[in-house]
């Protein structure tokens, strides 16, 4: 973020703990309204139908109270940071030891990544919960592509996870087409309705793009509910086959790999295999994307990203640029969805909700939109967050919500990483001021 | 000939109801240029409200119905109202001169923080309301049996928001706080240098925005008799596409949108199939930005570099 942003300087604002308290009421005030029917009284339908209704006017009070506090401390704090977009002067040896940080993290991260099943292996949890974190890291910087390198915000990514995952389970169900057959397949039926998407969005911006890609990933999802010929409706398709190791499978039949290797049967064997399947796939996930940045056609979107009119006044073509960014992303997400299938061995249309389409955007987010590390911490950050609200399901993505909100107020650009174009010029050229007078049409 | 009589008023009334949501997307879109994710939210939050006020108000032994409605009614706009006030303050001020995603990202949390208040605070059951409304009339008899209804409820609905619609339209065109609006609308910065409140503005926006989904929210309540936290999600965006199809920025498009939305899916179900209406509802979203991107009143959006 620049000093000389265009954002209007605060001007100077009263302070004093009179003005604090002051504050601190109003917004008391405000919550004891919003507050007072939603949680003093608690409503249930009754025994016969009918609405019965208790009080709890001792969590209103409470909750105000909290509010009370809150609002001081934050009032506090603001005064002690300053303005939110205020640019703080991080000493040297702590930029000393974050550089470095940041040269080794992505080298030791990856090390760390391969050696899990190793250090982990009689952790059954453990070993599911990064299967689960990598998925959601594949997912990340397959939406990284949409939305961080191209800047076309995707809210219905998930839709293209619901056509991996279903093409996978159809195929092998139906036709008993085995895994490594399905898995380009599925990445290509994606791809495919990544391309079918794109063709009506490429006149959209920003906004209207958003809206539609969620009504495109809502009528995926209505679609595969009520086909039930097709997708077996609500309730999912179940027996999808297990992945093989090229023909082998991972089970303890005679010609399983156990047997052929001569060694005993673990059912965890399956669980590490599933591992690095998902990270060989994320891995290059992360490769075909870093280089395609450094093709033509990463450039492109990047510059999509910055301003879609200078793009195409430089001749880019904007309709090819952003179908190939739906794509690819598409793609992507196929790939992810048919592992999901396989690992889960039972798919419905419960796992691809807006909720699951939201947490990815979120991811990259907090990555830093167009950062390939940042979208890996923050989906280590985020799922392992979820786990932590393990035990609250409810008030998870209550927690999720406010975390979205706050984030966007105090890092928009992300918490982890930033986007930064790939090229640039290496000096800041003068240009006249006739040349940046806003254009008319 | 009944039976699309019948429909037609069924459509009629459900549009009412999406009318009035849409117009809290069109006029925060048409001001400050974003689209409110968590509109949808705030019409679920003024269907509780309304839910609760009214069990309150039931228990505590009033009995005339047109009293209790109208308590009913200004407790949910009122408190609503407040929720959009809070939410336009916390989630979308300090994000006015942010990056361009950067509102709609805060909506779309917005919208989660709502839903799974709501979730949290009244339990994700289904909450039954008993018929507050009875009664009605009978238009036509028709030779098979079939008679075309025409109930109370209905009757309130569409009224309501015509009475709504003409306050509202009233508001924006004759008071110095409609005139502000449709300044900010045009140029935020030049409304500021003549003199206009552009915060107080926005607030004022969004405070209407959300008391009118209050009242449809409550409609909404009376008509179907439940409430539920999931509701605000689909209803959301069938209202955005009405906003939409009417033309987004334009208040009479809104109130048309809706209607056009109202009466399509009810036909859809009506004629092909119950399950594939929401399909019909996205679809036509989708069809509209295609072929008519400014809608059927809007105006051509000009690209600014």
């Amino acid at each position: 973020m620049s000093a000389t942003s265009a954002r209007p300087s605060h001007a100077a604002q009263p302070s004093g703990s009179a003005f604090i308290l002051k504050k601190a009421l109003i917004s008391a005030a405000v919550a004891l309204v919003l507050f007072s029917l939603m949680i003093g009284i608690r409503t249930e339908a009754g025994p016969q139908g009918g609405l019965i209704y208790w009080t709890r006017f001792g969590d209103l009070a409470a909750l105000v109270g909290t509010v009370f506090g809150g609002s001081i401390i934050i009032e506090l704090l603001r005064q002690w940071w300053g303005p939110v977009d205020k640019e703080h002067i991080v000493p040297k040896p702590v930029q000393a030891a974050m550089s470095f940080a940041g040269r080794w993290l992505a080298p030791a991260l990856l090390v760390f990544a391969f050696l899990v099943p190793v250090i982990f292996y009689n952790q059954r949890y453990i070993l599911d919960l990064s299967i689960l974190v990598l998925t959601y890291v594949m997912l990340g910087w397959g939406l990284n592509v949409v939305v961080g390198l191209a800047g076309l915000l995707d809210l219905g990514y998930v839709a293209f996870y619901a056509v991996g995952a279903y093409s996978y389970a159809l195929l092998a169900t139906n036709f008993g087409l085995s895994f490594w057959v399905c898995l380009p397949l599925a990445g290509i039926l994606a791809a495919f309705w990544g391309v079918l998407l794109g063709f009506p969005v490429l006149r959209l911006r920003g906004d209207y793009l958003a809206i539609v890609t969620l009504a495109f990933g809502e009528i995926i999802r209505l679609v595969i509910i009520n086909w039930q010929s097709l997708t077996g409706g609500p309730n999912g398709v179940s027996g999808i086959p297990r992945p093989t190791l090229f023909g082998i499978p991972l089970d303890n039949s005679d010609d399983g790999l156990a047997a052929k290797l001569g060694i005993d049967f673990s059912p965890t064997h399956r669980i590490v295999f599933l591992f690095y399947l998902i990270l060989a796939m994320a891995l290059l996930t992360n490769w075909v994307t870093i280089r395609l940045r450094r093709l033509p056609i990463g450039r492109a979107w990047e510059a999509l990203r910055e301003d879609e009119v200078a793009c195409r006044a430089l001749g880019i073509n904007v309709t090819t640029t952003k179908l190939t960014a739906f794509a690819t992303g598409a793609m992507f997400g196929g790939f992810a969805g048919a592992f999901f299938a396989t690992r889960q061995g039972f798919i419905s249309p419960e796992s691809f909700t807006f909720q699951e389409s939201a947490l990815v955007l979120a991811i990259v987010v907090l990555g830093g939109m167009g950062s390939q590390l940042g979208v890996a911490l923050a989906a280590l950050t985020m799922i392992g967050g979820f786990e932590l609200f393990r035990g609250f399901d409810q008030y998870r993505m209550l927690v999720f919500g406010i975390a979205m909100v706050l984030l966007m107020i105090w890092r928009p650009r992300g918490l982890i990483g930033h986007r930064a174009p790939t090229v640039f010029l290496e000096r800041n050229q003068a240009i006249s001021s006739d040349l940046v007078k806003e254009g008319h049409g | 000939m009944d039976y699309f009589a019948q429909q037609l008023i069924n459509g009629l009334v459900l549009g009412s109801i999406y009318g009035l949501i849409a117009i809290g997307y069109t006029m925060v879109y048409g001001i400050v240029g974003m689209i409110n994710f968590a509109h949808g939210d705030i019409f679920m939050i003024g269907g509780f409200i309304a839910m609760i006020s009214f069990l309150v108000l039931v228990s505590l032994g009033l009995t005339a119905i047109p009293l209790i409605l109208l308590i009913v009614l200004l407790v949910s706009m009122v408190i609503t109202a407040l929720y959009g006030w809070t939410i336009e303050r916390i989630a979308y001020r300090p994000l006015r001169h942010s990056f361009r995603l950067a509102p709609m990202l805060s909506a779309i949390g917005m919208s989660f923080v709502l839903t799974n208040f709501s979730q949290v605070s009244q339990g994700a059951r289904v909450k039954p309301v008993p018929p507050i409304i009875t009664g009605g009339y009978t238009l036509h008899e028709g030779s098979e049996g079939f008679a075309v209804q025409l109930s109370n409820i209905q009757i309130v609905v569409v009224l309501a928001t015509i009475v709504l619609l003409a306050l509202f339209t009233w508001l924006v065109s004759r008071t110095r706080l409609g005139r502000d609006m449709r300044a900010c609308e045009q140029d935020q910065t030049m409304a500021a240098l003549l003199g206009v409140d552009v915060d107080r503005t926005i607030s004022m926006t969004f405070v209407i925005g959300a008391a009118l989904a209050a009242v449809a929210g409550m409609m909404y309540l009376l008509y179907y008799g439940l409430v539920d936290f999931f509701m605000g999600f689909v209803a959301g965006i069938k209202a955005f596409t009405a906003a939409v199809l009417g033309g987004i920025g334009s208040l009479p498009g809104a109130m048309l949108g809706g209607l056009a939305i109202g009466l399509i899916e009810t036909f859809w179900s009506a004629y092909f199939s119950v399950e594939y209406k929401d399909v019909a509802a996205f679809s036509i979203l989708i069809v509209v930005l295609i072929f008519m991107p400014t809608g059927l009143l809007g105006r051509p959006e000009v690209e600014k570099v």
